[in-house]
Parts: structure tokens; sequence; C-alpha cells
């Protein structure tokens, strides 16, 4: 997937989390973590409660969840650190959208790196549990996390209590209320907020949870200092990132960027484009489409908001001019409708029935009404499910009607275009509902 | 001590019968299949009684006035 050799030669300061791969080439048993970072700093990252010397470390870094929301880390921690009872850490690596490989990629490469920053912040808001979330579907991870924990175990590295969990494969499965949830012994399906998880999570208790990258990036910290993590990315959003490219590059694959970095850069470093491009798919699934004249702007939260777009779990799929974009659109909707865990009206009705009018405009059979109608309930999927699914799939639709406004022209005029009948470019799971929850 | 009270609707128990938008039409839209859509959370003085009619008929107790500004 990624040639050690050929992506050496960047910047150091821009490889953080990939810089062993990056050296050895090999992934790196608990021995070889060992030897590069020491053991955790666990003894100097522990506090009382909200003064935890990690936490304050982690604000003035100002490190933010790679997860997709973007909320700062260290306030994350303070909130589960006043909450009442003995907190639980949860560690996301359910990765479940199709188009990011890059939790599954770090877990593969430096599984040490994410258990180093679950057992730190463990520590630094004193609890004593970290649960390690992974999908059912990737069996081989499991093992491996699993042979990574036992690892620590049989070294004495670790005073909390590591417990690898295998769940059930949705895309909504890694909400973290569905974490919470099947945790708890119910559905891996989103929970309606109140209680929140960090107030009353796992057991009751006080729950943190935490993308897998953001932790690795977290041990980081803890070891090398605000400072050093300012000295990549911006100074509003610092520090590097894992993206995900692929679609028309030359080299697809996993990369480790510093936040920042132009867009079409980061294109240039997964090989280039392999021919012109039409837009580029931005966040994942539930992300939006950036029409390809954007590609200079940098990869930031504030810079990519003014265009309507965030980085989500930052995830890249280049998309070029011979393909249809409603097409594509099309059928990650028909699957983003299919994955819905269906229990709110609007992932129930609406959701489906965009995907459905979606579909006849890809494929050219759009009646009268479909523009408007699409629209209206495109517009009325946000912040109306338990879940902000409804709303990534919205955003996802409305960027495609904009982006490719000349082609919805098209395929409501003269039917569908020539690309839409060329094999898909996206790869897309099969639009079937999850066999379980449990 | 404030006495501010937002609607908010449970959506994964909310089964779209309705009745918040017969009760509370001043607040509550519905969608083309019965869902409903709040026009706005926090609940205004004159139709306190109105919205604490809704929340106690809604049949799977998916309505609630929460204490606060939301």
């Amino acid at each position: 997937m990624n040639a050690p050799a050929e992506q050496a030669t960047w910047a150091a300061t821009e490889t953080r989390l990939l810089s062993a791969w990056y050296a050895t080439g090999r992934p790196a048993d608990l021995t070889d973590h060992l030897r590069r970072y020491g053991s955790p700093p666990v003894t100097a990252a522990r506090g009382n409660h909200r003064s935890a010397p990690l936490i304050r470390a982690l604000e003035a870094a100002g490190l933010t969840g790679r997860g997709g929301a973007g909320f700062p880390t260290a306030e994350k921690l303070r909130a589960v650190a006043a909450g009442r009872g003995r907190p639980v850490v949860v560690v996301n690596a359910m990765e479940s959208e199709p188009a990011s490989h890059k939790d599954q990629f770090l877990l593969a490469v430096a599984p040490h790196l994410v258990l180093d920053g679950a057992v730190l912040a463990a520590g630094a808001i004193g609890a004593d549990t970290v649960h390690l979330c992974v999908p059912r579907g990737r069996s081989a991870q499991y093992w491996q996390l699993r042979r990574a924990v036992d690892e620590r175990r049989a070294a004495c590295l670790d005073e909390v209590d590591l417990r690898p969990h295998a769940l059930p494969h949705a895309y909504v499965s890694s909400e973290s209320t569905s974490l919470v949830r099947w945790l708890n012994g119910g559905e891996a399906r989103p929970l309606s907020a109140p209680p929140r998880s960090h107030e009353r999570g796992v057991g009751r208790r006080p729950t943190l949870v935490h993308n897998a990258e953001t932790l690795a990036h977290l041990a980081l910290v803890a070891r090398h200092g605000p400072g050093w993590f300012r000295q990549a990315g911006t100074p509003d959003e610092p520090g590097t990132t894992l993206v995900t490219v692929s679609g028309a590059v030359a080299s697809p694959g996993v990369l480790e960027v510093a936040l920042g970095t132009p867009l079409a850069t980061v294109l240039d470093r997964a090989g280039g484009a392999v021919e012109p491009l039409r837009a580029v798919l931005l966040g994942g699934f539930a992300g939006t489409w950036l029409p390809a004249e954007h590609l200079g702007t940098p990869l930031t939260r504030s810079d990519l908001a003014r265009l309507g777009a965030a980085p989500g779990a930052g995830v890249l799929v280049a998309l070029p001019r011979s393909a249809c974009g409603l097409t594509e659109t099309a059928r990650v909707l028909a699957y983003l409708a299919a994955h819905s865990a269906g229990q709110c009206g609007p992932c129930r009705f609406g959701l489906p029935a965009v995907a459905d009018d979606f579909a006849a405009l890809a494929a050219g059979q759009a009646d009268a009404l479909l523009l408007s109608r699409l629209r209206r309930r495109t517009g009325l999927l946000p912040d109306r499910g338990a879940c902000r699914h409804p709303d990534g799939a919205a955003r996802l639709a409305a960027s495609a009607l904009e982006c490719f406004a000349d082609d919805v022209e098209h395929h409501l005029t003269h039917g569908t275009c020539a690309a839409a009948r060329r094999p898909p470019r996206l790869s897309v799971p099969a639009a079937t509902p999850p066999e379980t929850w449990r | 001590m404030t006495r501010t009270r937002t609607l908010r609707v449970d959506r994964a128990a909310c089964t779209g019968q309705g009745l918040c938008a017969e009760l509370l039409p001043e607040m509550v839209d519905l969608d083309e299949w019965g869902y409903p859509i709040l026009k706005g959370t926090a609940i205004p003085s004159h139709l306190r009684a109105h919205a604490r009619r809704a929340v106690a008929a809604c049949p799977v107790l998916a309505l609630h006035a929460d204490r606060g500004a939301g």
C-alpha cells in the first residue's frame, strides 16, 4: 500500500505516527515500539482531576479529535474527569467509513502508539478500564490487537485493563453512542442524547470515547510536549493528520500530512491524479463534493468550512472528469440508506426516498417534480435524527446537486450521460443492511 | 431560577403518531411521513400549558420539555 522508501523523503516534521513505519517498513511490535519511544510516561501524565499535566499539555498543543467531529481533546478529557464515578476509556477503531483506512492502517503498523495513548488518557482522567472497539468483519485486525494487548500484559506495562471487543460492522455502529450502547449489552445503534456518554456511559460511568488516531497523537504529545506538536500544521490547527486518498490517483493509500497542506499537494503525495479531475469527495461518504478548482484549499477545518466542506475522517476520493458524479453519489446514498439504524423517521423514510430519487436522477428517469422534491426532502434530513447519519447523507446529496449542477441539467433534459454507463469509480460496499446489531 | 423550557423530540423513540403537531401546531409541523419538524425549541411562556399537554399526550413518550435553554 505505502512504499516506505519513496515516502521517507518527506519533511520529518510531517511524519509522526507513521515515522517508524517509513523507517522500517514493518509493523512495530512492543520491543520495536519501546526501543523507539520508551514506555508511556503515565506517572508524568497523572494528576488530580482537571489539573493533570497531560490535559494541560494537550490544551497547549491544540490537539483535536481526528475521528471527524474535531472536538478539542483536552476539553473532552476534562469533561469526563469532572464526571461522577470512575471514568472509562473507549477506543473507537471502528472506522466504518468505507473510504477511510487510516485507523486500520495505524493499528496495523503502530498498535502500541494507539494503546499508549489510551493508557495515558486513562491515567490522566483516573480510568481503570480501556475498551478497544474494532469491527467484527476485520478479524485479522482484532487478533492482531489482541496479540498487542497480550504483549503488554506479559511485560506488565500498564496498570489499566485493556479489553479488545469485536462489534457488529455497520456504518452507524462507529457512532460513540453505538459503542457505549453495545458495551452496555445492547445493540450497536446510536442513542439519543441525553444522557451524554461523557456524563453517563459504559456501566453508567463517565466515558471518554476517542478515535484511535487521536490517541496516537496524544501519546506523542505526552512524550514530546505541545511545542513539538505545534511544529507541524497551522497555528490554529496544529499537528499532522492521517488521510486516506483513493480514486483517480497513481498510488492510493494512507498518508500523514501536516494540517494546512493544500489538497492538491495531498493528491500529489498519493502519486498525483492519473486523469483530469472533476471533483474530490472530501471527508467520506457523509462528506462533501468539492469541485476541482478548489484543490488549492489548505486541509484545515476553517478553510474547508468556507466552502461548506470538512476534513471529516481525512478522506479524499479523486473523481475524474470521465466519471458521472450523480451516479457515484446515487450509489453512496443507496449504501447510506441501507446502513442507517432505521430508528428515526428521517432515516426510515426520508433517506431512502432521497436515495431513490437520486438513483432516478442518475439513471435519467426523473419526473418533472423530482428536483424540487429531492431538495425539499434533503433539507428535512439534518438535525432530526438521534445521530448525525441523516445530516451526513443530506450534506452529500446537497453538495452533489451543487457540484454537478451541469450534469443535473443534462440528466433532467437529455436523460443519463455516457459516463453513467461506464463502470463506477468509487468503491462502495453492497447496499444491504447489516445482519446484526448485536 | 430560570423557568425556561426547551422542546425536544427523542427521535429514536418517535413513531410519527403526530399528536404533538395537533396539540402544539405553533411549534410542531409534520413531514410527509408524519414525523415532527420543530419550528423552534424555546417554549414561549404563553405556550407552556399547550406544550405540557403535548408532552403528556405523546403515546410513546418521545416528546420532552427539558428544563433550561437547550
